[in-house]
């Protein structure tokens, strides 16, 4: 009693400092909540009968009708699932890359090369969808130096790549790898380093080479990172990404490369239908927010540590 | 000490390093190329290009810079970069200084709050509606507004701000200094490693960004470099069709081509990227650490 008096006397007037910086916070909250949340009462639009140039008040309600024209459209929803999951379960299989990737780096005693390898191998990660799509064009195109290299070899180069239409998959998989595997094997040269230095004291002692080094200590010191890194992909599953499927989209190629990020944009801004965009694109976020907290649950169990 | 290698080592090691400097090939060698062609002669250049450039000329680059919408685009990247991450610095490192305070109001919930939003994504349609509607459609701010209060970086810079010795904050406090105070002259201050990396992440994000641009801004003067460029490789004649008269268009169609034209554009657009991104590096590395160590 006599302690909050002496608080009372000692503060004053003055503002308790928890409520001050609750108060300063309230700006930013709002900043968040209409940049962030206000878009998500967009998400009512799925449920009306709108077009544009109308207000929300003067369409009808109609349920979940634009949800069943999704799912009656079967044609056009299987391919573009069919593209979505293809690309995504192709990312997985190329999952031990960069694993890989990094577990040569580590070996490497040279530092310097070391460094070198690393900083040329992580710069395109740092390059814009555009940006890839120039230099697959002077690599790739019909006059392209690859095409090119190949006419001289007398292979048949009728299709380049950039309009192959049975190679979609794996070509857009290979420029995704390109781009991000010198960065994905980051984490787990960090991870690397965190093993403990002793098992390596103690393996070499036992005489064991190199190899064996690598199959019983680091990559059984891998999994932790590699599991969450699976998991975090996994509940991206359905989020290929816009950028890339946009700038390598042409007519040859494009009933493989539409992915439902792609998909969403087409019904949105190139077909103008706003509500049925904005249905695909909640399922979208509803699926994949689901996804990551069922990983997020299984992570607990299994390891009983969050990955969110 | 040096362990003599065993022969099996000496082969792995054959092995580890061809691959590795293959993939560093395949990782340089676009850029190198793109490089060399943007430098050779136009005419020769279209008998193809391997290791040197063929023949040597600048006129392509000197009839970009002539057009006024490179250099337009030039400034607003740069600009966008700048300011944005500057703001983005500025706003989430103040807020991740805000939910550091144990003793805030309502602290979980608003953190929790904030980060929700590195989750849900409203999608591109509802996106497009309210940045129209805040009036933002052919704005400059559009750029730099929307992302300034940034879930992801805040964790980062929390979890720095965490590891930081409290005694120092409260001596300030002793001392009789405000929040602001504290904030400007100790925290902020101190948190340089991690600012240094959000910084350089913002800037690779917003010089990289275009997809804002091209929903929401058709104003010329507001077009972004890496849409330009876009827009060139979609055009192949745009170049010739742009300059007025169309003797002009002639000759310079005569001295440069429209691949020559793709390659110098592309040059322009990465080579401030190529050009600090070796320095930057460590911040990038030390970021993605920091990354996994979650907030």
């Amino acid at each position: 009693m006599r302690k909050t008096q002496r608080e009372k006397g000692l503060i004053g007037k003055r503002m308790p400092e928890g409520k001050k910086f609750f108060l300063v916070s309230i700006p930013f909250v709002i900043f968040v909540f209409a940049f962030a949340y206000i878009p998500l009462f967009g998400w009512a639009y799925a449920f009306f009968d709108y077009r544009p140039g109308l207000s929300l008040l003067d369409c009808d309600f109609v349920g979940f009708k634009i949800f069943a024209k999704i799912l009656n459209n079967k044609n056009e929803l299987i391919r573009v699932m069919r593209n979505t999951l293809a690309m995504s379960f192709i990312g997985l299989l190329g999952m031990p890359l960069p694993v890989i990737f990094a577990i040569m780096l580590n070996e490497i005693q040279n530092s310097k090369f070391r460094k070198l390898v690393q900083t040329t191998t992580t710069l395109p990660n740092f390059i814009s969808w555009i940006v890839v799509f120039t230099l697959a064009f002077a690599m790739f195109s019909s006059d392209g130096l690859v095409t090119n290299i190949c006419k001289a070899l007398g292979m048949d180069v009728r299709n380049n790549l950039l309009g192959d239409n049975k190679h979609v998959w794996i070509f857009q998989w290979a420029l995704g790898t390109w781009k991000s595997l010198g960065w994905g094997a980051i984490i787990y040269v960090a991870s690397i380093a965190g093993i403990d230095a002793e098992l390596y004291d103690a393996a070499h002692v036992d005489g064991a080479n190199r190899w064996q080094t690598i199959r019983h200590i680091t990559i059984p010191g891998l999994y932790p990172t590699f599991f969450v890194q699976m998991l975090l992909q996994i509940s991206n599953m359905l989020n290929n990404g816009f950028e890339q499927y946009f700038v390598f989209y042409n007519p040859l190629v494009a009933n493989k490369i539409e992915v439902l990020d792609y998909y969403v944009f087409r019904i949105g801004v190139l077909t103008n239908d706003y509500p049925q965009s904005i249905a695909l694109g909640m399922c979208k976020t509803i699926i994949s927010v689901t996804l990551l907290f069922t990983a997020n649950r299984l992570s607990k169990k299994v390891r009983g540590e969050s990955i969110v | 000490m040096r362990i003599k290698k065993s022969k099996g080592d000496r082969i792995g090691d054959f092995f580890i390093y061809t691959i590795c400097i293959l993939f560093m090939i395949v990782c340089i060698y676009p850029f190198y190329y793109v490089i060399i062609y943007s430098i050779s002669d136009p005419a020769q250049a279209l008998k193809g290009i391997f290791l040197l450039p063929r023949g040597f000329s600048m006129e392509t680059y000197r009839q970009l810079l002539r057009t006024n919408d490179i250099g337009s685009a030039y400034m607003v990247s740069i600009a966008r970069t700048f300011f944005g991450t500057l703001l983005t610095i500025a706003c989430s490192s103040f807020f991740a200084y805000l939910v550091t305070n144990q003793k805030m109001y309502f602290r979980k919930v608003i953190y929790r709050f904030v980060i929700i939003t590195m989750y849900i994504n409203a999608g591109l349609i509802p996106w497009y509606m309210v940045m129209k509607a805040y009036h933002l459609q052919n704005n400059f701010l559009l750029y730099i507004l929307p992302g300034a209060v940034n879930a992801y970086y805040i964790v980062l810079i929390k979890t720095y701000m965490e590891s930081l010795p409290k005694e120092l904050e409260e001596s300030a406090k002793i001392d009789g200094a405000g929040m602001f105070r504290i904030y400007g002259q100790i925290i902020f201050p101190l948190c340089k490693p991690i600012i240094a990396t959000i910084g350089v992440f913002s800037v690779v994000g917003q010089w990289n960004q275009w997809t804002d641009n091209y929903f929401l801004v058709t104003s010329a003067k507001l077009q972004t470099l890496q849409m330009v460029l876009y827009n060139y490789l979609n055009q192949a004649n745009r170049f010739t069709n742009m300059s007025g008269n169309s003797a002009d268009a002639a000759a310079i169609a005569a001295t440069i081509t429209p691949t020559s034209i793709k390659m110098c554009i592309t040059v322009l657009v990465v080579l401030p990227i190529m050009c600090v991104y070796p320095f930057l590096q460590r911040y990038f590395v030390k970021g993605i650490m920091m990354g996994a160590v979650k907030g």
